[in-house]
């Protein structure tokens, strides 16, 4: 294993543990918010898509979260983060906790976030610590094919009909505030950078604008000017009000009947 | 049994091509969808098929209740995992029924108008974790037993598709099994919680076969067919003798005090159902019929813009390659 030295051993560790939280709480509520869907979709393909989608962002958390959790090294397991932390100990970004709106709201959100995921992974499968590169190489496959299933989707309901087209349109302004999040760079991100863990997220902006250009070109659809961002979950700072409600759902049992196994 | 009362439909074939086609059947032939076959037998079919698959779809949701309160990350998984084989399934039923030439959309919209039906158990509510158990554990349970004998049904499409749904509903009962088996061997109230989805689950269960022979109108036609294999009362038993032996192992009482062992048929007796709570809950008055038909009309008709959406871009997008060439 390639661990970098470190003459601050207990410092790295936390900034490690957070980087994987981060991964973790974003696979963790988004599969969530997709799972929400279950039952509900416009058409059977899209039942099985998205539960596939929702499966394999959960699977990923496991492996995130059960990483962190062994970084930390407090006897704590990947279901102890997952259902027993509250709001402001949750590191993921804004974006993916936005409540699933309308199904044009969901695959935007999606495709936002599909688009990075796939730029992160893969720089992460060149990682100095191997735990890292080897969970990014089994999730950037799966990633691939979430990116080209959403990405296809907000291309032909953009160019679909007036009202697909102006579903689209409402979900990417509504959710565009949501997307620099993604590229602020923090302290934990710089000493990440520095030890060749993680690529600066800042590095990732022009391809992410590249291929989302592309998209919103194929789909018709405009963003409007300006960066505005929205900040404060990566950060665990401000997340938004509709976190909270998610994990009152999510953490019920675990809650509700403290230490049963299930 | 995820199609209930499935009526057998009249035929007035051709005394010749029908004594044919029979004996194709009774040689253990298959149907496949360009032989001849008689139109009793096709539409018969399609309402068996039909309904199959739409208590795939509908069954979505009693389980989907429980995805956003899942325990644990590895319950959470399972039951996406379960729930998404189930979409899958009605996806292989619907295939199957178009080969009979019905449409998907046209089924669809008889079941969203309540031209057919899906299976009673569906209308039952999930109120605790250990439903999601008592729903693997009984109701995969109870589709199994009639799903494996229809793998060697008449007709072609549906008995390749029963294969495929076979293994993967094997895997989900014993995944439910195991949820039991926690719940059993867990804490007071997890146990409190087993029993109570035994309680609520069990009579409900029984009713999956569908009323007993004597009442069943429609079996000997279609189990002439090889459509249905075997009789309600055969496969309730088969379930009943099997179940109650895991009860007792999980140290649950199944809610039947007449529950006792028949040494000279080797079997179980029980007490049948409420026969007129199942009729009820086909009309339309289980607890959930109303909530579960309103979810899947919102799903279609709040979502009508999306598939419209994509058939537009198809179109735009076959219009510019045709005008390319």
């Amino acid at each position: 294993m390639a661990t970098p030295a470190s003459s601050t051993a207990a410092q790295l560790d936390e900034a490690l543990f957070t980087f994987l939280l981060r991964m973790g709480d974003n696979t963790l509520v988004l599969g969530h918010r997709v799972s929400e869907w279950c039952g509900h979709a416009p058409v059977l393909e899209e039942d099985i898509a998205l539960a596939n989608t929702a499966l394999d962002l959960i699977g990923q958390t496991q492996m995130w979260l059960g990483l962190a959790a062994d970084v930390e090294g407090q006897g704590r397991s990947a279901d102890d983060l997952a259902m027993l932390r509250d709001v402001w100990d949750f590191r993921n970004l804004l974006l993916v906790e936005q409540p699933n709106g309308d199904f044009g709201q969901t695959i935007m959100r999606q495709y936002l976030f599909d688009q990075f995921h796939l730029l992160l992974l893969r720089a992460l499968q060149d990682s100095a610590d191997d735990r890292i590169a080897g969970i990014a190489a089994k999730a950037v496959k799966e990633v691939g094919y979430h990116v080209e299933r959403s990405a296809e989707t907000v291309i032909g309901l953009g160019d679909g009909t007036e009202e697909s087209h102006g579903r689209m349109q409402a979900a990417l302004d509504w959710l565009s505030p949501y997307v620099g999040e993604m590229f602020v760079s923090d302290e934990i991100d710089a000493e990440m950078a520095t030890r060749g863990i993680v690529p600066d997220p800042a590095s990732l902006r022009a391809p992410y604008d590249a291929a989302l250009a592309e998209v919103l070109a194929k789909a018709t659809l405009s963003r409007h000017e300006g960066d505005f961002a929205h900040q404060g979950g990566k950060t665990g700072f401000r997340h938004s009000e509709h976190l909270g409600h998610m994990l009152t759902q999510m953490q019920w049992l675990q809650r509700a009947y403290p230490g049963a196994a299930w | 049994m995820y199609a209930q009362m499935v009526k057998s439909e009249a035929t007035q074939d051709d005394p010749e091509k029908l004594a044919a086609f029979q004996a194709r059947i009774d040689a253990g032939e298959k149907i496949e969808p360009k032989d001849w076959m008689p139109e009793g037998y096709r539409k018969t079919l399609i309402r068996q098929i039909g309904q199959h698959a739409h208590s795939e779809i509908v069954g979505q949701l009693p389980e989907g209740n429980w995805i956003t309160r899942a325990p644990t990350l590895e319950r959470k998984a399972i039951l996406l995992a379960k729930v998404q084989d189930e979409a899958g399934h009605g996806l292989y039923l619907y295939c199957a029924a178009e080969t009979l030439g019905v449409s998907r959309d046209e089924l669809t919209e008889m079941l969203l108008d309540g031209r057919m039906k899906y299976s009673s158990i569906f209308n039952y509510p999930t109120l605790t974790w250990a439903d999601m158990g008592a729903v693997g554990w009984l109701v995969d349970g109870a589709a199994i037993m009639n799903q494996v004998p229809l793998q060697r049904t008449s007709y072609g499409p549906y008995s390749r598709a029963m294969v495929r749904i076979c293994k993967e509903e094997s895997f989900h009962q014993r995944q439910g099994f195991d949820i039991m088996m926690k719940m059993a061997g867990g804490t007071e109230a997890q146990r409190r919680m087993a029993q109570d989805a035994l309680n609520r689950f069990w009579y409900p269960s029984l009713m999956m076969f569908g009323p007993s022979d004597k009442d069943s109108v429609h079996s000997s036609q279609s189990m002439k067919w090889r459509i249905k294999m075997n009789t309600n009362d055969e496969l309730r038993q088969k379930f009943v003798d099997q179940t109650v032996p895991q009860a007792e192992y999980l140290g649950l009482t199944v809610p039947d005090e007449t529950l006792a062992w028949n040494d000279e048929k080797g079997g179980y007796d029980f007490a049948e159902p409420d026969w007129s709570e199942f009729h009820g809950v086909l009309k339309g008055n289980g607890p959930c019929n109303a909530e579960r038909m309103r979810a899947r009309n919102a799903a279609w008709d709040d979502n009508a813009w999306v598939r419209e959406g994509l058939m537009a871009h198809a179109a735009k997008k076959k219009a510019a390659k045709v005008a390319a060439e």
